[in-house]
C-alpha cells in the first residue's frame, strides 16, 4: 500500500515543481502581497493618540486636564493585564490610572513619550511606571492572513481543478485499471499537496521574517502546527468539492463559492470584531477563521496550542468531515470516455 | 484449449440507448480475440465491462471462471482507447510509478526493449509521437506481466508504419502465451492479428468465428467488383442483375464467382461495362458490408 502511494505522491510532486509557471506563481504572489502591505501601511496614519484608562472612564476624574484635550481617545479596561498588553503591543500610547495616580508607557513606543508629556503637563505628580515591548504593525496583523488566504487558494484550486482535470482527461480511469485503491490515491494528493503548501508557506514566512521582522510573541512550532492542521483542512475541502464532478467551470464556480466567503470572513484583512453577530457565526464554520484566529493568537498574543483548542479542534472536526464526505462521493471517472 | 474469459449475456442500458444488448462469448488463452465493428457499435463499452470500469446492467463475466473483483488488476493489463498519464513525467518516471503500482512486475528494462522505448525514455512523454506513445501505453498495459492483455483500438489514427509496428508487437506479445482482447474497426488489422473475431453491431454480436471460417461460411471463391454505376445505366439492369446475381453494397456491385472467367466473359456478353472492375478475395471489410448492409460509417481507413 505504501509503495502506491509514494509512487503518486512523487509523481504529484514532479508534476507541480516542474510546471515553473505555476511554481513561480505560488512563491511571487503572496511575498508580492506582504511587500506591498508593508509599503503601503509603513507609516503611521493615525492622527489621534490613544490612552488606555483604567476603571469606568465616566466614574473617573471628569475633569481632570488631559480628559479636555482634543484628539485623544479614550479607552477604558476593566483588566489591568489586558491592557497592559494592549500598551505593550503598541495599541495604546499610554495606560493611566487616575485614581491610583499612577501611569504606564511604553518606553520604545514615540507615540508614548508625547502622550507622557501631555500627562505630565497636567499631573507632574502621577508615578511613572515603564514598560518595554515592540509595536505590532498591520502587517504583523496581516501577514497570517495573506499567508492564510494563498494557502486556502493552492489548496482548494491545487487540488480541486487538478483532480477534475484528472479526471476528464482519463488519468484517474487509467488509474483505476490498476490495483490503486482510492485511499492511497487520495491520501497522495492530500500528502502532495501539503508538503508543497508548507515547504512554499514556511519559506514565504521565513523569508518575509528577515526582511520584515514580524512581531512573533508565541511558539514558531505551534505556528506551523496549526498552518498544518489549517492546510489538511483546505485540502480535505478541495477533495471534497472534486469528489465527483468532471466539469472544471463547475468546479472553478464551486471553488468560488467557497474561496470568496473565505477570504471576506476570515479575517484574512480585517478583525471580524464588531461586525454581525450572523457574519461571526457563519464565520465559525469556515476553516480558515479558525486557522487565521489560532496563528495570530499565538503569534501576537503568545498564546499556546492548549489555549487554542477550541480552533484546533473546529479544524479537525471539519476535516475528518471533509475527508470522509470527499471520500465516500469520489468517483474516478466520469461520463466521457 | 480452456477459456480465460467467459461472457454471458452481457448488456449495457444507457437510459433508452441499448449500448450492449445481450453480447456472450468465450475467450480461449493464448489467442488474439478481435471484437470489430464500427464506432458506436458498443466494442468499447463491451470492453470496459469486461475491464471492470463500466458496471454492466445485467450479465455474467467470469475470468478463469470466476466473477472479476479489484483483485483481477493484478493480472491484467489494460490500454484504453482514450487516456492520458500525468503531465512532466518522461517515460521512465511513469514506467516506474505504475510499476509501483502491482506486486510483480515485468523489469522495466525489457519493457522498454520489447516496446522500442529505447530512445525516449527521459523525454516528457507529452512529446511524444502517436505510435510511440501507444508503445509506452502497451508498455504500461504489459508492466504486471498480464495474462489477458486488453487493447481497446489502439492503432487508431496512427500512420500506417506506426501501424506495422505496433502489429508486430502484437504479435510478440501472443508468441509470449498472452492472450489478447482486441476492438477495432480496422478490418485489415483485425484480419492481421486476430485468430478469432466477433463482429458487432449496434450492440449486438452478428458473427463469431475464426476469420477464415466467416468468409468460407459467407462467401465461395472470388468476389468481382464493379462501380455500381455500371450497372445502373445498363437498359436491362433488372435482368443483368437477376441472370448474374449482382449484389449492391453501397456503391459497388458485386459477383461471388467460383469460375472468374465465365463471370467475366457473362458480364461483356450482357453488355456491362467493365470499366472499374476489380477481382479479389472477400475479406472482412466484404463481410461486414454483407452482414450488415452498411459499411463503417464515420472511419477513416488508413
Amino acid at each position: 500500500m505504501f509503495k502506491r502511494f509514494l509512487a503518486v505522491l512523487i509523481a504529484r510532486n514532479y508534476e507541480f515543481f516542474r510546471d515553473r509557471a505555476a511554481l513561480g506563481w505560488n512563491l511571487i504572489f503572496p511575498v508580492l502581497l506582504v511587500v506591498g502591505f508593508a509599503f503601503i501601511f509603513s507609516g503611521d496614519g493615525k492622527t489621534l493618540y490613544k490612552i488606555g484608562v483604567l476603571s469606568d472612564i465616566s466614574q473617573t476624574s471628569n475633569n481632570h486636564k488631559l480628559m479636555e484635550l482634543k484628539h485623544i481617545e479614550f479607552v477604558s479596561y476593566d483588566e489591568k493585564s489586558i491592557a497592559m498588553n494592549k500598551l505593550r503591543q503598541h495599541k495604546i500610547d499610554l495606560l493611566v490610572d487616575f485614581n491610583g495616580e499612577t501611569y504606564w508607557v511604553n518606553q520604545s513606543s514615540n507615540s508614548g513619550y508625547i502622550a507622557e508629556q501631555l500627562l505630565l503637563a497636567s499631573s507632574p505628580n502621577f508615578q511613572r511606571m515603564a514598560i518595554e515591548g515592540k509595536e505590532i504593525r498591520y502587517l504583523d496583523w496581516v501577514v497570517p492572513g495573506i499567508l492564510g488566504m494563498n494557502m486556502m487558494f493552492s489548496c482548494l484550486f491545487g487540488v480541486g481543478y487538478v483532480i477534475v482535470r484528472y479526471r476528464k482527461n482519463s488519468v484517474l480511469k487509467r488509474l483505476h485499471a490498476t490495483p490503486l485503491r482510492p485511499i492511497e490515491f487520495l491520501t497522495a494528493q492530500v500528502c502532495s499537496r501539503l508538503l508543497i503548501v508548507m515547504t512554499l508557506s514556511t519559506g514565504i514566512f521565513i523569508g518575509c521574517n528577515w526582511i520584515f521582522d514580524f512581531y512573533i510573541l508565541g511558539s514558531l512550532i505551534d505556528l506551523f502546527i496549526i498552518a498544518l492542521l489549517g492546510t489538511v483542512s483546505l485540502i480535505s475541502l478541495g477533495l471534497l468539492i472534486a469528489a465527483r464532478s468532471e466539469s472544471e467551470e463547475f468546479t472553478g464556480g464551486m471553488l468560488n463559492v467557497a474561496s470568496w466567503p473565505m477570504m471576506m470572513l476570515s479575517g484574512v484583512w480585517f478583525s471580524l470584531e464588531g461586525s454581525p453577530e450572523f457574519i461571526q457565526t457563519l464565520a465559525q464554520f469556515i476553516p480558515l477563521t479558525h486557522m487565521l484566529e489560532a496563528a495570530r493568537a499565538v503569534m501576537l498574543d503568545g498564546a499556546s496550542l492548549w489555549q487554542v483548542k477550541s480552533h484546533i479542534i473546529a479544524l479537525l472536526i471539519m476535516t475528518a468531515t471533509f475527508l470522509m464526505s470527499g471520500s465516500l462521493l469520489f468517483r474516478w471517472q466520469g461520463q466521457a470516455r | 484449449m480452456a477459456e480465460i474469459l467467459e461472457v454471458l449475456d452481457l448488456k449495457r442500458y444507457f437510459s433508452k440507448n441499448k449500448a450492449v444488448d445481450g453480447v456472450s462469448f468465450k475467450v480461449k488463452k493464448g489467442i488474439c480475440f478481435g471484437l470489430l465493428g464500427p464506432n458506436g457499435a458498443g466494442k468499447t463499452t463491451t470492453i470496459e465491462m469486461l475491464e471492470g470500469i463500466v458496471e454492466p446492467t445485467s450479465g455474467n463475466i467470469l475470468y478463469q471462471g470466476k466473477a472479476i473483483d479489484k483483485q483481477i488488476y493484478h493480472e491484467l493489463g489494460i490500454q484504453f482507447q482514450h487516456t492520458a498519464l500525468q503531465d512532466h513525467l518522461t517515460v521512465i518516471e511513469t514506467l516506474k510509478m505504475f510499476s509501483a503500482f502491482y506486486d510483480k512486475t515485468l523489469p522495466i528494462k525489457d519493457l522498454i526493449s520489447l516496446c522500442q522505448l529505447d530512445d525516449f525514455i527521459n523525454q516528457d512523454h507529452r512529446k511524444l509521437s502517436g505510435g510511440q506513445k501507444q508503445r509506452l501505453l502497451l508498455a504500461l498495459a504489459l508492466i504486471n506481466d498480464p495474462q489477458l492483455v486488453f487493447l481497446d483500438e489502439p492503432t487508431t489514427g496512427l500512420d500506417p508504419h506506426s501501424r506495422r509496428l505496433f502489429w508486430d508487437l502484437v504479435n510478440k506479445i501472443k508468441s509470449q502465451g498472452k492472450t489478447i482482447l482486441l476492438t477495432t474497426h480496422y478490418m485489415d488489422e483485425a484480419e492481421y492479428l486476430c485468430d478469432e473475431i466477433a463482429i458487432m453491431d449496434k450492440g449486438k454480436i452478428i458473427a463469431l468465428d475464426r476469420p477464415e471460417v466467416l468468409l468460407q461460411q459467407h462467401f465461395s471463391g472470388a468476389l468481382i467488383k464493379l462501380p455500381k454505376q455500371n450497372i445502373d445505366t445498363h437498359e436491362n439492369k433488372e435482368n443483368v442483375s437477376e441472370q448474374l446475381n449482382i449484389q449492391f453494397v453501397q456503391q459497388s456491385a458485386q459477383v461471388q464467382s467460383l469460375d472468374i472467367q465465365a463471370t467475366l466473359v457473362a458480364l461483356i456478353e450482357q453488355g456491362v461495362s467493365l470499366e472499374g472492375l476489380q477481382v479479389k478475395s472477400a475479406n472482412l471489410d466484404d463481410l461486414f458490408l454483407k452482414l450488415t448492409g452498411h459499411g463503417l460509417e464515420g472511419v477513416n481507413h488508413v
